[in-house]
């Protein structure tokens, strides 16, 4: 499981892996809100907890499909199936390389974009803590949806439409956690059902994620 | 006797091919009965006016674009543990009428928010979750309509109305968290102090047994049509062997 998770990383972050090209997409998302909505801070301020949620999810969406598609083209997707390591360690691990190359970073970046969106004071600690909380799952969720697409030729647009409505509980909960700690309200509920929505995603759709794998390579 | 002899396509069919005229002759007189009564035989609301007269298409379509998903759900199901083709082709045929129904539940509840509410759209959670279920209906069946191997569709897109299931619901009360909402409470709950008067509910009872009655008359059909169409396949296969 460990040499897995260090081979996806090198793949990842070695030269055409699109390492960073999430993170590209996530600071864009947070140039072109402002040049669309008007500069005015106190606008700003009240969207950016939003944004910043919305951007982070649409960076994580873009880099699923290379989860498991270059694998499933070159046919090591085949032999991770053959090897003594469950589907479901194996898609878990995957899960977890792609969040460390996507979510993690986004979860780092997410203050500074958080100065240029005039994001209040008090939201910070919030963002990050709710970021670190939700993409996790954004990462599992993720997995599942690319599993499902894995055997398309063109499953890139069909895997947006079928992973977005799957992601819509956890974008809630963590835009109103950066919402509520930018007002400067409490946050307990949506935080700890932010970290159910995780937790759960974690526990189960690994399972779901491995099924759909092993039908892809029927 | 057993439930599972419906499994069998030709069971199905001969057995669909007789069941098929009634339940459309009893969705047809449900539905006129109902519509009719309720449309002209009833009188006009205090706050409402004429407009509760779309009551009568508004809640049916939305009780059937749930127990759509729900149907589906479980033939899904089915269909992951016995492995029955009927069972997946019927999940496959109930898909568009489901989302048919959403759209009914949506643009009727439009229309009728526009005088109410004085909006045609406001995200309320009602609306937003509908609106998601909506969506879900569409993954499923592009998903359906985008993998070549029939077996492989029913596989994943079964797994897709699972997962699909527990996250529509997620949505449905993270939503009620996100906005409080304008939309009126159950109409219908069992609860009788919650409940329209009886003047408007017996016509919407009707209506909706109307709508439940074509619901099945469509998934017949549907069915039907898939089966017939997986047997041609099956025909231009053997040809091209032979």
């Amino acid at each position: 499981m460990i040499a897995l998770l260090f081979r996806d990383l090198r793949l990842a972050v070695r030269a055409g892996g699109g390492f960073g090209l999430g993170l590209a997409f996530f600071l864009l998302v947070a140039v072109i809100v402002p040049l669309g909505v008007g500069p005015e801070p106190a606008t700003l301020a009240r969207i950016a907890p939003g944004i910043l949620w919305v951007g982070a999810l649409l960076s994580c969406l873009l880099s699923l499909d290379r989860i498991f598609a270059l694998d499933f083209e070159d046919g090591s997707l085949d032999l991770l199936a053959t090897s003594p390591l469950p589907m479901e360690g194996a898609v878990a691990v995957k899960a977890l390389a792609h969040w460390l190359v996507t979510g993690l970073p986004l979860v780092l970046a997410a203050p500074v974009l958080g100065v240029l969106l005039n994001l209040p004071l008090p939201g910070y600690p919030w963002l990050v803590i709710s970021l670190a909380l939700g993409t996790p799952a954004l990462s599992i969720i993720g997995a599942f949806g690319a599993a499902l697409t894995v055997g398309l030729k063109r499953g890139g647009l069909l895997m947006s439409l079928l992973v977005l409505p799957l992601y819509m509980p956890t974008l809630i909960f963590g835009a109103e956690v950066v919402k509520r700690g930018a007002a400067g309200m409490t946050v307990a509920t949506p935080l700890a059902l932010l970290a159910a929505i995780t937790a759960g995603a974690l526990a189960l759709l690994p399972f779901a994620a491995a099924a759909a794998i092993r039908v892809n390579l029927r | 006797m057993s439930i599972w002899e419906y499994a069998n396509p030709k069971k199905f069919m001969q057995t669909s091919a007789f069941l098929l005229p009634w339940v459309t002759g009893l969705a047809l007189i449900a539905m006129l009965v109902g519509l009719v009564w309720g449309f002209f035989f009833t009188p006009d609301a205090d706050k409402f006016g004429a407009t509760v007269k779309i009551i009568y298409l508004h809640v049916p379509a939305a009780m059937m674009a749930i127990s759509a998903w729900t149907m589906m759900l479980v033939t899904s199901l089915i269909w992951l543990i016995r492995r029955h083709h009927v069972s997946a082709l019927a999940a496959k045929a109930a898909a568009p009428i489901g989302l048919m129904f959403t759209v009914i539940g949506l643009v009727t509840g439009a229309i009728w928010g526009q005088p109410m509410w004085g909006t045609w759209w406001a995200w309320d959670p009602r609306l937003t979750a509908f609106l998601i279920l909506a969506l879900f209906y569409l993954g499923y069946i592009a998903l359906w309509a985008a993998v070549e191997n029939p077996d492989t569709a029913a596989d994943l897109t079964s797994v897709l109305a699972i997962v699909g299931s527990v996250f529509a619901f997620l949505s449905r009360y993270a939503v009620l968290f996100w906005n409080q909402g304008l939309h009126q409470g159950a109409s219908l709950s069992l609860d009788e102090q919650e409940n329209v008067s009886d003047v408007y509910w017996l016509p919407l009872v009707v209506c909706i047994a109307g709508f439940v009655l074509l619901f099945v008359t469509l998934v017949l059909i549907r069915t039907r049509t898939e089966i017939r169409s997986r047997r041609l396949q099956a025909l231009l296969t053997r040809e091209r062997l032979a």
